[in-house]
């Protein structure tokens, strides 16, 4: 195949990738999308295929290792339950990165293969453009393993802050830069492997400051660089499609890190900085002082939702948790038979990645339209007489619209103190991550009740 | 002069990075977590350098380091490519609208 005619078929992949995302712009025509994308992808590899044409005994192995990869995600994909999304796309991006690093790699190796040179004569621009594609691949690799074992819960999802973190990255991003100055002064393979390795150090060291409630922030950010990773080895094997598709990737994962921070009223370096958990909550807890608050049982709550005409359900990432989803769902649908309205608020960073909590409700047949995002539905509760809170906590606490002191100050937040009566099921009086007390509790329409998300929704559900 | 092969990928690069821009702002936020794994799914394009990097080996030795490398690149990126779509189908197929006659 013509080298023309396949980079074509490249650019028609790279425009259906486009298409892919454009479908994602409402759920009708999503899964049109999604097939665009899968179209895309058939396209970019069997061409690349055809492309190379004389098949050295290679093929088999190509053949087999493409298999034995397809066969290890479909299992996964079919597994792994919704609760898990995040852990999943945090593992999906470490093998975005550890794939560009390999890649980069082998062309720095094989750069014939490639059209880029001889060992030790590889075109400069080339070699710029591997080197920022393995610097980033390995950065994303191993942040991203990092946040996956945060996730997960195998690593503590608490700040880890040491004396010079910062200097330390400083000095390692410059070095970075150093070191593709020599690589490409020396074309000595040595600074090429320094290079990666100093890259999975900085990734590693970026991400263990941060905490588990900034995930959402951390994913995004990582999303973002598994593109431009993807874009740098495209710019090394002059494929469009790669190009196009890192740009993309790049930008989208860029523009979700932005909309979780705003979400926190956070500035993006501030959350990458770190610590926050950690800081603020030796700062609060020294005026601690024992308020009382109201408590109730499932069936004081289910006698409050029996009476109302309208009810607003705000879930958390404790809903996640509790895997209460489900029960939930029952709970709305005996309301509903009560011809009681019910709809669901959901706060941008309410989960532990942008939508978390979108796909865990339609996961539950919960129908997207009843679904709605802070500023649609914020003025709503104001009219609304029950809140039932159920896994969530800072994001309703109104001490962000009140008290400048707070570090959550200016946060933007549910409206749910507006309701006639807020219903907060909660484990404990504990604070948020956020380490300040929410001052929803001591409310005098608020009823706390104290148990497990799951079994009180479905103690609820006796009651109604 | 003539202009280098490099600032045409450019202009793509940063032409693409304004669609993704914007085709990204016009997504529905419910549908961000899927938006998340498709963008892995597509990344994983990057299959296309493991693939050239696999077949480029001589017929006496299929088996350099940047042949393997090339190999052990393709199953990651095809764990992603499947493993991504897949989930993504699975995800998108739960959103279903409130039925009209209940």
């Amino acid at each position: 195949m013509s080298a023309n005619l396949s980079a074509i078929f490249y650019l028609v992949s790279g425009v259906l990738f486009i298409l892919a995302l454009r479908g994602l712009s409402s759920p009708e025509t999503s899964r049109q999308g999604n097939f665009f994308g899968i179209l895309g992808m058939v396209i970019a590899i069997t061409v690349t295929f055809l492309s190379v044409g004389n098949f050295s005994s290679g093929l088999i192995y190509v053949l087999i290792f493409l298999l034995v990869g397809g066969l290890i995600g479909a299992f996964i994909a079919y597994k792994i339950p919704m609760t898990a999304m995040p852990e999943l796309v945090a593992g999906f991006h470490s093998l975005v990165g550890l794939s560009a690093v390999f890649v980069a790699i082998s062309a720095f190796l094989n750069p014939e293969a490639f059209n880029l040179g001889a060992p030790g004569a590889i075109k400069l621009a080339s070699l710029i453009e591997m080197s920022i594609g393995a610097a980033v691949g390995a950065i994303t690799f191993s942040g991203s393993i990092i946040a996956f074992l945060k996730l997960q819960g195998i690593m503590s999802g608490s700040p880890i802050t040491f004396k010079g973190q910062h200097f330390l990255n400083a000095l390692l991003l410059i070095s970075i830069i150093v070191l593709t100055y020599l690589l490409c002064s020396s074309q000595s393979p040595n600074f090429f492997w320094v290079l990666i390795a100093v890259s999975f150090l900085i990734g590693f060291l970026l991400i263990i400051p941060i905490g588990g409630a900034d995930m959402p922030v951390v994913i995004s950010m990582l999303n973002s660089y598994s593109g431009w990773a993807a874009a740098g080895i495209g710019f090394t094997l002059e494929n469009s499609a790669l190009i196009i598709t890192g740009a993309l990737v790049g930008s989208s994962g860029a523009i979700l890190s932005y909309i979780m921070c705003k979400g926190m009223n956070r500035s993006f370096f501030n959350v990458i900085l770190g610590g926050f958990g950690a800081t603020e909550q030796s700062a609060s807890t020294g005026n601690k002082e024992q308020r009382p608050v109201k408590s109730g049982n499932a069936e004081d709550a289910a006698f409050l939702m029996k009476n109302a005409s309208s009810v607003i359900i705000v879930p958390g990432y404790g809903m996640a948790v509790a895997q209460a989803q489900h029960a939930l769902r029952e709970m709305v649908d005996t309301l509903k038979k009560n011809d009681i309205k019910v709809t669901y608020a959901i706060h941008p960073v309410a989960g532990r990645m942008p939508g978390h909590m979108n796909v865990l409700l339609a996961e539950a047949n919960v129908p997207y339209d009843e679904v709605f995002e802070l500023e649609e539905i914020n003025n709503d509760f104001a009219n609304a007489d029950v809140a039932f809170v159920i896994g969530a906590n800072d994001v309703t606490n109104p001490v962000a619209k009140t008290d400048p002191q707070s570090p959550i100050y200016g946060m933007p937040v549910l409206d749910v103190e507006k309701c006639k009566s807020v219903l907060f099921v909660k484990r404990s009086l504990s604070p948020g991550y956020a380490g300040i007390d929410n001052e929803l509790f001591y409310k005098d329409n608020t009823l706390m009740l104290f148990a497990d998300a799951k079994k009180m929704t479905e103690d609820i559900t006796k009651n109604l | 002069m003539e202009i280098d092969p490099f600032i045409f990928r450019l202009s793509i690069f940063i032409l693409s990075i304004f669609i993704g821009y914007y085709v990204v702002w016009s997504v529905t936020p419910s549908l961000h977590t899927p938006l998340m794994s498709v963008t892995n799914a597509i990344s994983s394009v990057i299959i296309v350098g493991a693939i050239i990097a696999g077949l480029a080996g001589s017929e006496d030795n299929v088996f350099t380091i940047s042949n393997i490398l090339g190999f052990l690149a393709i199953s990651l990126a095809a764990i992603n490519i499947f493993g991504g779509f897949l989930v993504t189908q699975r995800m998108l197929q739960m959103y279903k609208k409130r039925k009209k006659d209940k």
